[in-house]
């Protein structure tokens, strides 16, 4: 019964999302209160409706009925109920719908919290619902989940053991909150177009929607680097992967817009620029879906190649990025300009962040569907190497760290700059100490690895002396408001992951030899003795497990067991490192292959600050949350002083929801 | 001009500027990093020159695969027309099989042995790498009923 119900439900959420859309638009061109109140609870209905559908579906895959052809091909009884759960969305059709869930949570947000008054949240409402009806469409006719079988399976045919990872559970919704969390900017800079107005009303209501979706996108960037660092066996954490570029693009550009938006709405600047960006950021994350979803790409992410359901998101696609720049183009002549600031202010270096990173997104977009277009085109076969990412990103991302501690030490309009180099005299020391003990410390000597522990350190020290320059001393840091935090760790966390790219990419050693039962090796002054292999049954695998001693100084210090696992079902074969951290370094080991007598192939790497990548993302995630709470805490403010613009609205609510 | 052009102007220009940089970077950045995919026989009738970076495909011939000394082993990959030796020195992919479908990347040396510097074999046993079912396909040696390039 679940999977009808599921269907039914997700039905009747695409007729409300039509409901949703029209009174939405209509209620917000007539100025219609009733109409405006009626798309609000069509909102609510479309959340809960596919809510149900979502629950549903879930339902179908803890009771393993596999009946349901999408729970018989991903799921089996012997899962962990986590990875039961996970399985829903560790597939095309159940992640699609994850996508559609997390629209209408976004969609019910808008409506719940009235941001932007009346008008301006009706027309948002009424993109959503477009966006929401596209997407139903695109799940109900390309990616149905809850297509039946006649005949059952007796169990089903399980989830790739690569995927059966709690660090792989939450990578999807996070990064979802992210990609979908766009959507609400989008919706609200398209309602600003159609109002015919680009001042700062649409930026001040969805700036707490941006910022969630930029703190949740971090946050899922950096728990899919981190299953990738630990389960793909060596070591790495960014591969330039197109699925990954699909990620980075929406993120580079989500930072660029939530910097712009804190420009339109502090001092009126770059008031048409936010409206382009804001339309350019949803893009990305479509764009994202497309390359992730439509099969152009083959990787552990896209589960079928079907052209239909590629067309089909380039035809959103199309009709996301086309009709609003129509639009663009066709209110852009009215539009008043930004205020004027000087050359040496904050919004001077505002537009430079997002130009640095706007054409960071583009030239990885370049090298993203370059191939795909040759092949296309051509028919030739090429791919675009992680070198061609390293040259066209690090220099540009280099120019912004060295930027970034001066912007929120100068003023709005106009600054003196003088007095804000001479400040962060102390963090430009502290970089430069920082380079210099790199330099001492790790080899190779690299310029790249000095330049990034440099920068990571002078941008720690950067947000240190901002927070002193506020504070005034140490004693009044209890007193610093939230969003002076916000910005503080935000820039700082980027420095932390700096560092931890710099150790984990120049200065990583590594060892591969083969060795046999008493053997071993040294590595960055450890010594591993390898001291045999068995092989071990597991519930579901059958695992070649060896034990390695770890020395140093010639005093053992632990006992490692780096696995091979096997899996019975598919004969997939996956690696278990071991890692050990002490939260400034790891030393990680990898089983690699059999050899002769008992001898086996182990590498070893040793990664300096290896740690502070996720601790870094982490610490950014933080600043997006403290500007998350200023947000919020003074939306309840504003409320609080002005009940409600108009006084009708308040009864008129009551009767329609 | 009015201050209002003029600061629409300066904005063009940082506009076009950065864009100019970013181009002349993707253009600096592609020339050499652009890898090529060739078959075996795509090799054999336009040979790319020994110590070019490449990538190859096809499948591993069953029986091929010697392991040497130390580190290094040797294997052959195929598209059911032709083959090429490739001599490999590291730890193999977790799904790195005999029969099955592989890519690798380097260079051929003098004497038409290719040195792979990186082996990619990617998910699991079903997964056929998209070049390397175009060039199966190509040389005839596409079974129909196989499952499906990318299945997952």
């Amino acid at each position: 019964m679940s999977a009808e119900l599921g269907q039914l439900a997700l039905c009747l959420a695409l007729a409300l999302a039509l409901v949703q859309a029209v009174t939405g638009f209509v209620g917000g061109a007539q100025q219609d209160l009733r109409l405006q109140a009626m798309s609000r609870g069509a909102t609510l209905g479309v959340f809960v409706f596919t809510a149900l559908s979502f629950v549903a579906l879930t339902y179908a895959f803890i009771v393993s009925d596999f009946s349901v052809l999408l729970v018989g091909q991903h799921s089996h009884t012997a899962k962990p109920l986590l990875y039961k759960i996970s399985g829903v969305w560790a597939n095309h059709e159940g992640s699609m719908l994850l996508w559609v869930l997390i629209l209408t949570i976004y969609s019910a947000a808008i409506a719940m919290t009235q941001a932007g008054g009346e008008r301006l949240n009706a027309r948002a409402l009424g993109v959503q619902g477009l966006v929401a009806i596209a997407f139903f469409l695109f799940v109900l006719l390309t990616s149905n989940p809850f297509w039946r079988v006649v005949l059952p399976p007796f169990e089903g045919n399980g989830l790739n053991p690569l995927l059966q990872d709690p660090g792989l559970a939450f990578h999807p919704p996070l990064l979802y909150f992210g990609y979908v969390g766009l959507s609400a900017t989008f919706a609200f800079a398209v309602a600003a177009l159609i109002e015919a107005r680009n001042d700062a009303l649409w930026v001040r209501a969805v700036r707490p929607f941006a910022l969630v979706a930029w703190t949740t996108l971090t946050l899922g960037i950096a728990a899919g680097s981190w299953w990738a660092y630990y389960t793909l066996g060596w070591g790495g954490f960014w591969f330039w992967d197109p699925v990954e570029n699909a990620s980075l693009m929406p993120w580079l550009v989500a930072t660029a817009l939530i910097h712009s938006m804190m420009a339109t709405e502090r001092s009126g600047a770059f008031k048409s620029w936010t409206l382009l960006l804001a339309l350019a950021a949803f893009s990305f994350s479509l764009i994202g879906t497309f390359l992730v979803r439509s099969g152009v790409l083959n990787s552990v992410h896209s589960f079928a190649n079907d052209p239909e359901r590629g067309l089909f998101i380039l035809l959103i696609l199309g009709l996301a990025v086309g009709l609003p720049l129509l639009l663009f183009a066709l209110r852009a002549p009215g539009m008043t300009p930004g205020a004027p600031f000087e050359p040496a202010s904050r919004e001077t270096g505002i537009l430079a962040n997002n130009l640095l990173l706007t054409v960071a997104a583009a030239t990885t977009l370049f090298g993203t569907l370059y191939p795909l277009f040759l092949d296309a085109l051509q028919g030739v076969k090429i791919s675009v190497g992680p070198p061609y990412f390293v040259i066209t990103f690090i220099p540009l991302m280099v120019i912004l760290g060295i930027l970034m501690p001066f912007g929120p030490m100068v003023t709005w309009r106009k600054a003196n700059l003088r007095a804000s180099v001479w400040s962060l005299r102390w963090a430009a020391a502290a970089g430069l100490v920082a380079a210099l003990v790199a330099a001492a410390l790790f080899r190779p000597v690299s310029v790249l690895g000095l330049l990034a522990a440099g920068l990571g350190i002078w941008l720690v020290g950067g947000s240190i002396t901002d927070l002193f320059r506020r504070a005034g001393h140490v004693k009044y840091f209890r007193t610093l408001s939230v969003s002076a935090w916000a910005v503080a760790l935000a820039h700082a966390g980027l420095g932390v992951v700096a560092l931890g790219v710099s150790g984990a990419t120049v200065w990583r050693s590594e060892a591969v030899q083969v060795l046999a039962p008493g053997e071993s090796m040294d590595i960055a002054g450890y010594t591993l003795r390898f001291e045999g292999s068995a092989r071990m049954p597991g519930p579901n695998y059958m695992a070649d497990r060896a034990q390695i001693t770890l020395l140093k100084d010639e005093n053992q210090i632990a006992t490692i067991y780096p696995e091979k696992r096997q899996f019975i079902a598919d004969g997939t074969v996956t690696t278990n490192s071991s890692i050990r951290t002490n939260g400034i370094s790891d030393l990680y080991v990898v089983l690699g292959d059999p050899r002769d007598n008992g001898a086996w192939v182990i590498s070893a790497y040793y990664s300096p600050m290896a740690p502070f990548i996720w601790i870094g993302a982490g610490i950014m995630a933080l600043g997006g949350l403290c500007g998350l709470a200023v947000r919020v805490r003074r939306a309840r403010a504003a409320s609080a002083v002005s009940p409600a613009p108009t006084t009708v609205p308040a009864s008129a609510e009551g009767v329609v929801t | 001009m009015s201050p209002k052009k003029q600061r629409r102007l300066a904005f063009a220009v940082a506009l076009l500027l950065a864009g100019a940089c970013g181009a002349a970077l993707v253009v600096f950045a592609l020339r050499d990093n652009v890898l090529f995919f060739y078959s075996p026989t795509d090799l054999v009738e336009t040979p790319a020159p020994p110590g070019q970076s490449i990538r190859i495909g096809g499948l591993v011939e069953t029986g091929s695969l010697v392991r040497e000394e130390g580190l290094a082993v040797r294997f052959i990959v195929t598209d059911g027309q032709n083959s090429i030796p490739v001599r490999y020195s590291g730890v193999l992919p977790d799904l790195f099989r005999e029969g099955q479908g592989v890519i690798a990347l380097g260079a051929r040396d003098g004497g038409g042995t290719f040195e792979a510097s990186e082996v990619l074999a990617k998910h699991d046993e079903k997964y056929m790498p998209p070049e390397v079912a175009d060039a199966l396909k190509r040389s005839g040696h596409w079974e129909e009923g196989a499952p499906a390039p990318g299945s997952l």
